[in-house]
């Protein structure tokens, strides 16, 4: 681990949904920010910093919308920084946050990630007119479907791998209260039988758009053994980042991807992910990149991703790598908060705080987010134990 | 599971009491603030170039001199090194699909497409990097792995520096890539 | 905290850089600000760059951008949607921790896509305020009026704040309005937003910066005389309007406090001010003495003023001069938001 100490002492989410017409933007983040502070037991003013993240401004219209949320996030006359890094901000933010107190710059640091598609049109912010070049793909669905397709083709793997996934995160998110899709009676049936959008990407394999917000408090040593509930330590934190298009670029499993979990797994002295990894929160979008990302992670061989899905490996239930307890991004998705969420979730499994998705016995835990064209990644180790 | 197992919400308590003055008022669900801006996109130096060459019907990339990549559509840059680029080179305006998806969502403003459709990563042959494009002109269940494809033009008197000026990409009837020259992923 | 200095910098600003994407204005600076110190990518510890997509009118901007800096193998890399001196402080935030030596900082904005003063406007409360489109200059004007009124400043004060800036501004190649008007000449010319007239808004500008860092006997090994990082801090003041004091920016006093400013001596300042009124408020903010203390020895900001680079082209400058050693110890001042609302001071030095 990175410099000195560093720990989750709070979480607050919002309920995630299509449409949280019953708050304004300051409305949103500050029912995060406040659940956050109530779990840590502190004050607006025991925050030393902010760090808060969210996608692409046009989602709402509102150009460096921190300036505008400066006090509803309780932090006129104090510090904010604004992260950006695509799809990968939730995640980053938070590591922001984390950089501040391991370098000891600050002690108590609130970091919060958000989105309200609603507020505006994402589709419409997402296809701006790009000029001189022509418009295929038709959304991210289009642009992750030939990789998709490639890594079913490289791996051999059945077809039905990403139903089986899809059908798993979305009754993990029957155990979560926050979630946004609370579809209690689909069955599998359903999942496979659902409109192909973007072939081999069925509708029910893809993603919501969700509104909601996501915090945490991190804090240094000091605060945290004076924390009541139980806290999560950081024990390692990466970022890496790689161009779009290139020579040679293996899309299916990015260098980026791979460097940075060999990254943070050093970082926390874990050899054997498999083994020594509790429960996963993983950023997966669409219900392919589980297997992707299970093995670009290191959490099994290439090729054998699959085999975890389909051996039940990352059923809440009976699996002994259970991933995406929450439901995960398949099932809430507010887009700059989504990354940040897997990592407060892998906080609230050390935390024995995860409620009815809670698994037994976790004492390390895995956070990933990724974004732009899977080249944009953030992980970070947290443990039940001081690094 | 059933719905009614889905476990409540526990929260903290939050006081998001209104001020006692408006307490009773109908609240304000949503207002409505359009908003347009408006943008004069430039193409950039390298842009114009290979715009300026789709008006007469040629491809033009990029190429690193020191690695011998070949980029399309040029940048400016080898966006693996930083290296800023400046010399160009004609591509035929051939090559073969390195991977694909069968789309059934519509394109904003391109109602001349039917669904599905297939948009292709597509390696022009000399080229080191793919680029998305539409391939039309068969069944998209005949789209394939390393099908081999050429540009569909516009006729000539349609023809602008647009990147527009290739409607799609059809099938030429050649024989596929052998299986280890299709590009775009490693054995794939 | 752990010593860490800039030793690198590279700019480019011009009125409108029309026929350059952002990947082409940057790819030559980020070279050329690594170059200069014989580094490569590979060994730079950190990378962080800060742009907006709303200035340049597309979602995801930055990811194109970030070509320019070779991002192959994979590299340890950051953006935030702030001007570029916040993605400094991120960079020497991750230098503090001490596991890498080096970092490399870039931003760059174009804002002549746009009707920037439009654009401006989207910063705004969205709910009660930016349907109004009240536009930048607009803004500025409600502040100098108050100013006006309230005898801080003076209109004459204000033509003196613009005549310095372009008369400094004449010796900086950088700069995209300079000259050598009188005062009376500047109280000569019309409004633009009574009371501002065209000298006192800062002349917009297209460019982009970028700047290398490093700690602690990396700095001294890569540069003769490395400009120090002595102190940096940065704070918001609140939003809405009903609550701003605006003869006060108490967010630039606090950086200033907290960055060390006040403590030290300082030959230069260069300040990040859309107006002239701002860069009078800013002087008593950071306390300045104007009679020991050269003001935007560049012309400052007023010179030019390239949105989301504005702020890390000021340390650019505290810096190349320190380096240069035409100065000891300098203040870089970044802001962000109507009224100055968010400051970041950088006090640096060379020892």
């Amino acid at each position: 681990m990175a410099g000195q100490r560093c720990a989750v002492v709070g979480v607050g989410q919002t309920k995630y949904e299509s449409t949280r017409g019953d708050v304004s933007m300051p409305g949103l983040v500050r029912e995060a920010a406040l659940r956050a502070l109530a779990d840590a037991e502190m004050e607006w003013a025991d925050i030393d910093a902010v760090v808060i993240g969210k996608a692409p401004d046009f989602f709402e219209g509102v150009m460096m919308p921190e300036l505008y949320l400066a006090e509803a996030l309780g932090c006129v006359g104090k510090p904010i920084l604004r992260v950006h890094t695509a799809g990968s901000v939730g995640g980053s933010t938070a590591l922001v946050a984390a950089s501040l107190v391991q370098a000891g710059v600050h002690g108590r640091v609130l970091t919060l990630g958000y989105e309200k598609q609603s507020e505006s049109n994402a589709m419409w912010a997402l296809s701006l007119p790009q000029p001189f070049q022509t418009s295929v793909n038709a959304g991210a669905g289009g642009y992750f479907s030939p990789i998709i397709r490639q890594y079913m083709t490289r791996s051999n793997a059945p077809d039905l791998i990403g139903c089986m996934v899809a059908f798993k995160d979305r009754r993990h998110a029957l155990r979560n209260p926050y979630a946004h899709l609370h579809q209690t009676d689909l069955t599998f049936d359903q999942v496979v039988d659902s409109p192909m959008l973007w072939d081999p990407i069925r509708y029910s394999e893809t993603c919501p758009s969700s509104d909601g917000a996501c915090a945490m408090v991190l804090t240094d040593e000091t605060a945290a053994d004076r924390a009541s509930k139980p806290v999560a330590w950081v024990h390692g934190t990466a970022m890496r980042s790689e161009a779009n298009n290139f020579p040679g670029r293996d899309e299916v499993n990015p260098a980026a991807s791979r460097q940075c979990a060999a990254e943070v797994f050093a970082q926390a002295g874990i050899r054997d992910p498999r083994n020594e990894i509790d429960v996963v929160e993983m950023y997966v979008p669409f219900s392919w990149y589980e297997p992707m990302w299970l093995e670009s992670i290191g959490f099994c061989d290439e090729g054998e991703g699959w085999k975890l899905v389909e051996e039940g490996v990352t059923n809440f239930e009976g699996g002994d790598l259970p991933v995406n307890c929450s439901g995960g991004v398949l099932s809430s998705n507010p887009i700059g908060a989504s990354g940040m969420i897997r990592f407060a979730e892998a906080a609230l499994q050390v935390r024995g705080m995860a409620g009815d998705h809670q698994v037994d016995g976790v004492s390390k835990a895995f956070g990933h987010a990724y974004g732009g064209g899977a080249q944009y990644f953030a992980m970070w180790v947290l443990g039940t134990d001081k690094p | 599971m059933t719905g009614s197992e889905v476990p409540p919400i526990d929260l903290p308590d939050l006081d998001v009491s209104a001020i006692e003055a408006i307490e009773g008022v109908e609240p304000v669900r949503s207002v409505r603030t359009p908003i347009r801006l408006d943008y004069r996109y430039v193409p950039g130096r390298a842009a114009v170039t290979y715009l300026e060459a789709m008006a007469e019907k040629r491809i033009l990339g990029q190429r690193d001199p020191d690695t011998g990549h070949v980029f399309v559509p040029p940048r400016g840059v080898n966006p693996a090194s930083g290296r800023v680029l400046d010399e160009f080179v004609e591509l035929p305006d051939r090559g073969h699909v390195g991977s694909f998806c069968i789309t059934n969502v519509p394109i904003p403003g391109r109602d001349d497409l039917s669904l599905p459709y297939a948009s292709c990563w597509i390696f022009l042959d000399g080229a080191d990097i793919g680029f998305l494009g539409l391939v039309a002109g068969c069944d998209p269940d005949e789209v394939r792995l390393g099908m081999r494809v050429a540009a569909k033009w516009k006729p000539d008197d349609e023809l602008t520096a647009s990147a527009e000026n290739i409607r799609w990409w059809e099938p030429t009837g050649e024989p596929d890539m052998p299986l280890d020259e299709i590009r775009g992923g490693r054995g794939a | 905290m752990r010593p860490v200095a800039v030793v690198s910098t590279a700019q480019r600003q011009e009125p409108e850089l029309s026929g350059l994407t952002e990947v082409e204005l940057m790819a030559p600076l980020i070279e050329k600000a690594r170059s200069a110190v014989g580094l490569t990518q590979a060994d730079i510890g950190f990378t962080c760059s800060g742009s907006s997509d709303f200035l340049a009118g597309q979602a995801f901007s930055f990811v194109m951008t970030l070509d320019a800096v070779g991002p192959v193998p994979p590299i340890a890399e950051s953006h935030v949607e702030m001007d570029g001196a916040w993605a400094l402080y991120e960079a020497w935030v991750k230098l503090q921790i001490g596991e890498i030596d080096t970092a490399l900082v870039y931003s760059y904005g174009k804002s002549s896509p746009g009707s920037i003063r439009d654009v401006l406007a989207t910063q705004l409360d969205p709910y009660y305020v930016a349907p109004l489109w009240p536009d930048s200059w607009a803004l500025g004007a409600l502040q100098a009026r108050v100013l006006l009124e309230g005898g801080v400043v003076s209109e004459r004060r204000m033509a003196e704040i613009a005549a310095r800036s372009q008369s400094h501004a004449a010796g900086n190649a950088n700069a995209v309005r300079a000259g050598t008007p009188t005062v009376d000449d500047l109280l000569d010319t019309a409004f633009v937003a009574d009371p501002l007239r065209p000298h006192d808004c800062a002349a917009t500008a297209d460019g982009g910066v970028a700047v290398v860092l490093a700690a602690d006997d990396r700095a001294g090994d890569l540069s003769d005389r490395p400009a120090w990082i002595r102190g940096i801090d940065h704070r918001i003041d609140a939003h809405h309007f009903g609550v701003r004091d605006l003869v006060a920016a108490p967010s630039a006093a606090l950086a200033a406090r907290h960055a060390g400013l006040g403590s030290d001596r300082v030959d230069i300042a260069e300040l990040h001010s859309p107006f002239t009124t701002s860069e009078h408020l800013l002087t008593d903010a950071l306390g300045l003495d104007e009679a020991a203390v050269t003001i935007n020895p560049s012309g400052g900001a007023l010179a030019g003023d390239t949105l989301m680079a504005s702020g890390l082209m000021r340390i650019a400058e505290v810096a190349d001069r320190i380096s240069a050693g035409t100065a000891d110890r300098g203040v870089a001042h970044a802001s962000s938001g109507p009224w100055l609302q968010q400051n970041l001071v950088c006090v640096m030095g060379a020892d």
